[in-house]
């Protein structure tokens, strides 16, 4: 029920800031809008903490600022080796240990790892990741890690989850 | 100022068309082409900021969510062969 | 102020579209598909997000900002998934990638356990 009604509001929030008009009519249209939404994310059972999750709370946002900063670094990393004239690369595929327990973690740290330029997730199984890198450094960077321990800690202590794909 | 980051933006277009003309393998072809629709987001969003139209923004959006739903499609129907089948990630590909 | 802003808001659109281009050279330039979707990563996180900045910049405090940071934010949810969805749907149908250091023609390394 709190998942619905903060779909709600942030559905309606939304509306306000895409449409910029405050006249009653269209504020009622937007109201009407939002609730039939949520009655069919509702009946589609995607209401849940993976589809809406809001019980990552300020964790994800520091995450995301950390995220961002490795972004910009790997991404001066690989834009130098596609200038190089001498093509720099050395491709490798490696197998990642995922220490995260909901899917919602999994699919949180597999995006972050594509979304770093220089290595792409290729496979997600539980608890294991097909990572392709673009060369080694980016690969070791990998393992060591970091990554993986800051997703758990944005997960925190969760306990089950279920089976969407969506959201990270 | 922006004529000249919709000229990069142009140029980028250019050479992912140009790998989704070469390919070698349908995947590349998918990767340009949804390098060309990011492009295209992009593109319409400075456009909006060239001509002094903001309400080109919503295009741009509605661009991003079909390119985005598009590009998933596509492969779908290049991973199971057709749209109706209900794709979970471990179902086995059949060849 | 207004040129401060200014000149803030051309570096990053200049930086963004240098951005850009140097993935869409490395589209070109790259041996494989997995390989090139490195290429196409740069373009997705750094150009669209340096270029969609410097926008906001030019925006300010307005409408246009948040339509901007929605489009932002949408384009950093689904360029992963639709990343991993091509990679993925390459593996399963057998596109192998290329491996080790390009124009040797070996394989030196398959996929290890850590």
């Amino acid at each position: 029920m709190l998942h619905s009604i903060s779909l709600g509001l942030l559905l309606f929030g939304v509306w306000l800031l895409l449409s910029g008009f405050f006249e009653p009519l269209l504020l009622g249209l937007g109201v009407v809008s939002c609730l039939v939404v949520v009655l069919i994310a509702h009946r589609m059972d995607m209401i849940d903490r993976e589809g809406h999750p809001i019980h990552l709370g300020w964790r994800i946002v520091i995450y995301w600022f950390w995220l961002a900063l490795e972004i910009v670094k790997s991404n001066i990393d690989v834009a130098r080796r596609i200038l190089d004239p001498k093509l720099p690369i050395h491709p490798v595929l490696i197998r990642l240990q995922a220490s995260q327990k909901s899917e919602l973690g999994l699919v949180i740290y597999a995006n972050s790892i594509t979304l770093t330029p220089g290595t792409v997730s290729v496979q997600v199984e539980t608890g294991e990741i097909l990572v392709h890198a673009i060369a080694k450094e980016p690969a070791e960077a990998l393992q060591q890690g970091d990554m993986d321990r800051r997703v758990s800690a944005v997960e925190g202590p969760a306990e089950g989850g279920g089976k969407g794909e969506e959201a990270a | 100022m922006f004529i000249a980051v919709t000229a990069a933006i142009l140029i980028t277009m250019a050479l992912a068309l140009t790998r989704a003309l070469l390919g070698p393998t349908v995947y590349d072809r998918v990767l340009a082409v949804n390098m060309f629709g990011t492009k295209t987001v992009l593109l319409i969003a400075v456009l909006g900021f060239l001509t002094g139209r903001p309400d080109f923004l919503d295009i741009s959006l509605v661009y991003a969510l079909i390119n985005f739903i598009g590009t998933i499609a596509v492969l779908k129907l290049l991973k199971f062969g057709d749209l109706g089948t209900a794709g979970g990630r471990d179902e086995p590909a059949e060849d | 102020m207004e040129t401060a802003l200014d000149i803030v808001s051309w570096v990053l659109l200049v930086t963004g579209s240098v951005f850009a281009m140097i993935g869409g050279l490395g589209l070109i330039r790259l041996p494989d598909v997995y390989t090139r979707m490195h290429g196409a990563g740069i373009t997705d996180t750094m150009g669209a997000g340096l270029i969609l900045a410097g926008l906001m910049v030019q925006g300010g405090f307005s409408q246009v900002t948040v339509k901007l940071i929605l489009i932002l934010i949408f384009l950093l949810y689904t360029s992963p998934t639709s990343t991993y969805a091509l990679a993925n749907a390459a593996f399963h149908r057998g596109q192998k990638p290329l491996l080790g250091k390009p124009g040797h023609g070996k394989e030196d390394d398959q996929p290890s356990k850590p």
